[in-house]
């Protein structure tokens, strides 16, 4: 094994990194305005959903598990959000108030998965479709159609700065640091070993269950605050919002390394992974490719992007 | 009291119940609703599903996680494929079949040395596979509808031909029989079940896993582009994202008809058995009149329902 080999294993977001350096450098090329403040803003803020939904997948992926609802999970959250928020007022109250709703929205959808996946011991795959369909139901049923707008400011703070710097970069930073602390937690241990061998961690005492409905709790929450910042993108409820995200977080999350089987990865990878993700978007938009084979190169590259770290991080 | 429990336990039996109950449902609700033409039709659709489901059940069955989320995107291509290949002539039936089947085939083969070959997780190989067949159709198809049944095509999925029955009955009973004999009547069949149940066992028997799954997923492929064919001589013209709809339902159809997703067991009727289950269910739901969201949170819940039956995985307590 050469030395190169020995750095890379069981580090396959090294190659992410890179990629994403790549992907960076191309882009500043074909857009040479890439590094002014603005549109490395509009950037953050295009890809900070994908990045948030990808973080709380990754928790589910490591114990094992998946979770495909996180899509609908974000139009539950974001309609709950905005019907609470015109429920009571457009106030700076009703505000925070819908917010809450929109966490705890989350956090339940979490826990009813977990619930039906871990105590249940239902299908995780087909658990996560059927409960996605439900939720989504119930987001048409709360707000049958787009509208419903939010107040003022709830988007002029989404969009907006703090202490100089966008909120934007702010909650990118926080998403972070929660990711920093939850890794010096024994509960990312005891996630990786529910994953790595479930009978084993059972074996050890470790309350699999519980430790698996907090991995699909993360998620819901994950879900929750990627529909918080795409609600302050779109300024409205929408019961459809967030469809593409579930597959694609799961893209991310095997981007970053972590492996579907369960029982290793890391969450910090997924966010490369998600970056990478839009930053292919970015390219291919910038490359002045034919508008119709745009979604044809996307999707090569991004196979070509799975397959290569699986192949890099199994050497 | 056992020998009722063991029997409810079985898939077959449980899909068959499933059935009858929603078929009285959907009486009782719309007098008419179990009438031979209404069920003739409601078995058309399932027909398309179950030929789907065909191809994702032999991929489950193969083991090692097998999963097909491209199947969706190869019924697009299928569709679209047939579709300009006949472009509405009855004579390019035949040569629009085979270009359909040979490309998803070809597609589903690729797939397969993904899996294989490379050894990416199925679902994260065909689900990469779903995203570039899908940029493949925006080219091909430049976001269009694009494409013509042939008249003739569309009366042999749409109107009796035999017995009252339109024609893709008698190809969905065609392919069940090609199923059972595949799995159930030849070495390769065994094979599949072998390397489902225990791949390292069935490779150091000395069975060529590697090749018998690229075949699955090959295989997978074909009945795809041959849902493709079904749906646009159901519809009678294709756009980009028609087969989505089949995915999940796909894999549905599969769980109900008691294949396990961990591989290795199960057999094809039972998942026919299942597709006509889920489409009854979605026609039921239909029938109620109930507004899309109400239906929905019902599909969810029944489909819960089922799991509780049949999707549950072992205990760790042994």
């Amino acid at each position: 094994m050469t030395g190169m080999a020995m750095v890379l294993r069981g580090r396959s977001w090294l190659v992410t990194l890179a990629a994403l350096l790549v992907l960076v450098a191309v882009n500043g090329v074909l857009q040479p305005n890439l590094f002014t403040g603005n549109v490395l803003k509009s950037n953050l803020t295009v890809f900070l959903p994908l990045v948030l939904v990808a973080i709380g997948q990754t928790y589910v992926v490591l114990a094992g598990d998946i979770d495909l609802s996180v899509g609908a999970i974000i139009a539950l959250v974001n309609v709950v959000t905005v019907a609470v928020i015109n429920a009571v007022g457009n106030g700076v109250g009703a505000v925070l108030l819908g917010v809450t709703a929109g966490l705890l929205t989350g956090i339940v959808s979490g826990l009813f998965n977990g619930f039906l996946v871990a105590v249940m011991r239902f299908q995780p795959i087909v658990t996560t479709f059927a409960t996605g369909i439900i939720f989504s139901g119930m987001a048409l049923w709360l707000l049958p159609t787009a509208g419903l707008p939010v107040p003022a400011v709830y988007w002029r703070t989404y969009s907006g700065s703090l202490l100089g710097l966008p909120v934007t970069l702010w909650i990118f930073a926080l998403a972070l640091l929660l990711v920093a602390i939850l890794v010096r937690r024994p509960f990312l241990t005891h996630l990786a070993a529910v994953g790595g061998s479930r009978t084993g961690a059972f074996q050890t005492g470790l309350p699999v269950a519980r430790i698996r409905i907090q991995g699909y709790v993360l998620a819901g929450l994950f879900s929750a605050f990627a529909s918080l910042c795409l609600t302050g993108e779109t300024a409205s409820g929408d019961p459809l919002m967030g469809r593409m995200l579930a597959l694609s977080s799961i893209s991310a999350v095997v981007l970053g390394g972590t492996a579907l089987a369960g029982g290793s990865g890391s969450a910090f990878g997924s966010v490369l992974g998600a970056l990478v993700l839009g930053m292919i978007g970015n390219v291919i938009f910038f490359a002045g490719l034919p508008f119709e084979y745009q979604t044809l190169v996307q999707g090569l590259i991004t196979l070509a992007a799975l397959a290569g770290g699986i192949l890099v991080a199994r050497r | 009291m056992n020998r009722i429990k063991t029997l409810l336990a079985e898939p077959l039996v449980l899909a068959s119940i499933a059935i009858l109950v929603l078929l009285a449902a959907g009486e009782l609700l719309s007098p008419g609703f179990a009438r031979g033409d209404q069920i003739t039709r409601l078995l058309t659709v399932a027909a398309i599903l179950g030929i789907a489901a065909a191809g994702q059940s032999l991929v489950v069955i193969g083991g090692r996680e097998g999963i097909d989320l491209s199947v969706g995107a190869l019924i697009s291509l299928g569709a679209l494929t047939a579709g300009n290949v006949m472009s509405g002539s009855n004579g390019a039936i035949l040569p629009a079949v085979l270009a359909a089947g040979g490309v998803t085939f070809a597609i589903g083969i690729v797939n397969g040395l993904g899996v294989t070959a490379l050894r990416i997780p199925p679902l994260v190989m065909t689900l990469g596979m779903m995203g570039v067949i899908q940029g493949g159709l925006v080219v091909l198809s430049r976001g269009a509808p694009s494409g013509n049944a042939a008249p003739m095509l569309m009366s042999f999925v749409n109107q009796p031909l035999l017995l009252g029955l339109p024609g893709i009955l008698f190809v969905w009973a065609l392919i069940a029989v090609a199923m059972w004999f595949l799995l159930r009547r030849t070495s390769f069949g065994y094979a599949v079940y072998a390397m489902g149940s225990n791949e390292r066992a069935a490779a150091l028997t000395g069975m060529p896993t590697s090749l018998l799954r690229t075949l699955l997923y090959g295989l997978s492929g074909l009945f795809a582009g041959l849902t493709g064919v079904c749906v646009i001589g159901y519809t009678g013209n294709s756009f980009i994202s028609v087969g989505d709809q089949y995915v999940l339902p796909s894999i549905i159809a599969v769980v109900i008809g008691g294949v396990s997703l961990a591989g290795g067991a199960g057999n094809y009727f039972g998942v026919m058995l299942g597709a006509i289950a889920l489409t009854l269910l979605q026609s039921v739901l239909t029938t109620l009149q109930l507004e899309f969201w109400g239906r929905q949170i019902i599909f969810g819940a029944v489909l819960l329902g089922l799991m509780l039956l049949y999707g549950r995985q072992k205990q760790l307590r042994v």
